[in-house]
């Protein structure tokens, strides 16, 4: 049958003259709890600064080849070196043996396609420039792999623990009682130095100590917030339903408890890359010239007191760690008072 | 017995405590036919919800434990059975809904996401069928809109929409039985009233078996054909509706009764309330647990405890006095 098109469907007047809010394409897509946080972040200024300093160093990492080009045919996270001389030179020295390649940026700029030591060598000469750079990439990839594994794992053993309490429950957070009482730093020390003969010198051992130490804190904080979720009705009529144990867990507790565990978890990235970086300057961790934070400050360890003189060699890889884990401490703590319910509806 | 399609015999749960063992049922035995609507009545904490959780084994385990009986359901013991073969009962052959709709439905999942969950999960329906047939349940339980709503989270829907979203969860599978715990209590009477008149459609609809927790005698009368009145983990009493208002025989059932408002009362008067408040049993109770609160209390009452007895047809009682006259039956 057909029917008289009508031109549009009757306006709702309703919703018209007491002025809903109205929900847009965005909050529909992510749910209105992700809205609001991700509202939250983009908001509060110390989010927009910790944003702001974190996608900076994200770019920086991204288009490291094109800031700093690495030697062809190199690794590129070996650190380029001018020599072996044990004194570091300082910024705006040239280059004089096997420089890498100029990068496009530098003749514009400086009208010259003379390459120099942008930010001074450290000492037996690794140009500090290439190691802040590409320290980059390793600060990311080590902070954002061993907080996700420590976090996975955390979560894991903490939300299995609180959802079938008992034996489990106890035997498991004694095993966490256990792991606690060990002085953070000073164990993973001892399994990184266990480990590289092992697996070799490189990142692995020491992110596998990192996370082997790191993973008690959270399964504690979300085993206490899944031991509340758990006895809310909504678990209860989802096993009404005859939902699976394991769905149970993941898709209608978890969701509900796990926001406190994130919140510690992106203040935790910084943290993770500074405990890496006390490694690396131990002498712990990675090949000697492996591109990392760390390991350029341990450079200046037998220079330590003529800083006066050689601070370039402290202070640009000092400078980006400290901005760095800035960065996501900001992030965190404006994550933490968006999610904080006590903040609702302020600012 | 005609073939009952639920036929719970003896069945015990225990929780365990710092303070001790509390005795939450104590041997409740009932049975219920295909197509009826079994109302379940009693104060709070005298073991309705628990009983009706223990036969679909939802009790927090541990602290509780069910210590004996047996739950027919079509001739399986509920109770002997697998965690995954009781999984496959619960949904899909008994559904359940709770008091508080304001808490039952996850905040942080969607509407459709929870309706659909047990369709997925008992008739293998892929996604589109799934989100069809919530559709369609939503339209049965009466919420407008419901194709745009399946999106929502629970927070943008009122008490009484929630309650009907639960219903429609709990109706998805088409359950042979639904186990009602004190649906309306929570909602103002308004609300209520639509809610009980939506069961009561559903029910001659579906042809659904329900049994209906509640302490509001008046729901159960227009509500349910038969009638089991808790006390202390007992069954005390049990009997059609009509029967049970007309000749209640146990002082409990009388009291309970008789502390409703009525309309139709002439003068103004205090409203009668039973002393006292029911017991928490540490032990297994060797008195009838009614006694310290009974007016009709004899020396026996003190010292066993009544079992049911058949007083008239289909109508049993737990108690050693008989009302009328005040004396031993």
């Amino acid at each position: 049958m057909a029917q008289p098109e009508t031109a549009s469907p009757a306006p709702n007047v309703l919703a018209d003259s007491i002025n809903m809010r109205k929900i847009g394409r965005v909050e529909r897509f992510l749910g209105p709890e992700y809205y609001r946080i991700l509202r939250g972040l983009l908001t509060t200024p110390a989010s927009i600064a910790g944003l702001f300093l974190i996608t900076l160093f994200a770019f920086i990492a991204i288009a490291a080849p094109l800031i700093a080009p690495p030697l062809p045919n190199q690794n590129p996270y070996k650190i380029p070196r001018d020599g072996f001389s044990p004194d570091p030179k300082p910024p705006m020295t040239e280059w004089r043996r096997l420089p890498p390649p100029l990068p496009f940026w530098w003749k514009p700029i400086m009208g010259t396609d003379k390459w120099v030591h942008l930010m001074g060598t450290a000492s037996g000469q690794w140009d500090i420039f290439y190691g802040v750079i590409w320290g980059t990439r390793t600060a990311f990839w080590t902070g954002i792999l061993i907080t996700s594994v420590t976090l996975l794992l955390g979560v894991l053993i903490g939300t299995v623990s609180a959802y079938y309490g008992g034996l489990l429950d106890n035997i498991l957070m004694r095993i966490v009682d256990v792991f606690l009482t060990l002085p953070f730093i000073m164990a993973a020390l001892i399994l990184a130095a266990v480990l590289i003969p092992k697996l070799g010198r490189s990142v692995i051992p020491t992110v596998i100590a990192l996370i082997a130490f790191g993973w008690m804190g959270y399964s504690r904080l979300v085993r206490g917030d899944i031991l509340s979720v758990r006895e809310r009705d909504y678990v209860l009529a989802a096993r009404v339903i005859g939902v699976k144990d394991s769905r149970i867990m993941f898709t209608h507790i978890l969701p509900n408890a796990i926001f406190p565990t994130l919140v510690i978890a992106s203040l935790d990235v910084g943290t993770y890359v500074l405990s890496f970086a006390a490694l690396s300057f131990l002498g712990i961790g990675t090949d000697i010239g492996y591109a990392d934070w760390g390991q350029l400050l341990s450079f200046a360890r037998s220079w330590i007191t003529s800083l006066g003189t050689y601070w370039y060699i402290v202070v640009w890889p000092g400078v980006a760690l400290v901005l760095y884990v800035l960065g996501w401490n900001l992030l965190g703590d404006a994550l933490r008072d968006v999610l904080d319910p006590r903040m609702r509806g302020r600012s | 017995m005609p073939d009952l399609l639920l036929d719970v015999q003896g069945l015990e749960t225990q929780f365990k405590t710092p303070e001790g063992v509390i005795y939450a049922v104590n041997g409740v035995s009932f049975g219920l036919k295909e197509g009826e609507t079994l109302g379940v009545v009693g104060e709070s904490g005298c073991g309705k919800s628990v009983s009706m959780l223990s036969v679909l084994r939802l009790i927090p385990s541990p602290p509780g434990k069910i210590t004996a009986g047996k739950a027919y359901y079509r001739g399986q013991d509920l109770l002997q059975m697998s965690n995954e073969e009781i999984r496959h009962v619960r949904g899909a052959q008994i559904a359940m809904i709770f008091q508080d709709p304001m808490t039952s439905l996850n905040p942080v999942l969607t509407v459709e996401y929870q309706l659909t969950e047990p369709l997925l999960l008992h008739l293998g329906m892929n996604k589109e069928q799934a989100r069809a047939r919530a559709i369609e349940l939503l339209e049965m339980v009466g919420i407008p809109n419901a194709k745009e709503r399946l999106a929502d989270y629970p927070h943008q829907f009122s008490g009484g929409m929630r309650q009907r979203v639960m219903i429609a969860m709990a109706l998805a599978c088409n359950p042979q039985i639904l186990i009602a715990d004190e649906p309306t209590t929570a909602l103002d009477v308004t609300i209520q009233a639509q809610i009980i008149e939506l069961v009561k459609r559903l029910r001659d609809e579906l042809g659904m078996t329900i049994i209906w927790i509640t302490h509001d005698l008046g729901i159960v009368a227009g509500l349910a054909q038969r009638v089991i009145v808790m006390y202390g983990g007992f069954i005390i009493e049990e009997a059609f509706v009509k029967e049970l208002y007309a000749n209640p025989k146990h002082p409990y059932t009388i009291g309970l009764l008789g502390s409703l408002p009525r309309i139709d009362e002439q003068e103004r008067q205090r409203l009668f309330s039973i002393d006292g408040l029911p017991p928490v049993l540490y032990n297994k109770p060797t008195a009838c647990p009614f006694s310290p609160r009974c007016k009709w209390a004899m020396d026996r009452c003190w010292k066993e405890n009544p079992v049911l007895e058949t007083v008239g047809p289909d109508h049993r009682v737990a108690c050693w006095a008989d009302v009328k006259t005040g004396r031993a039956r």
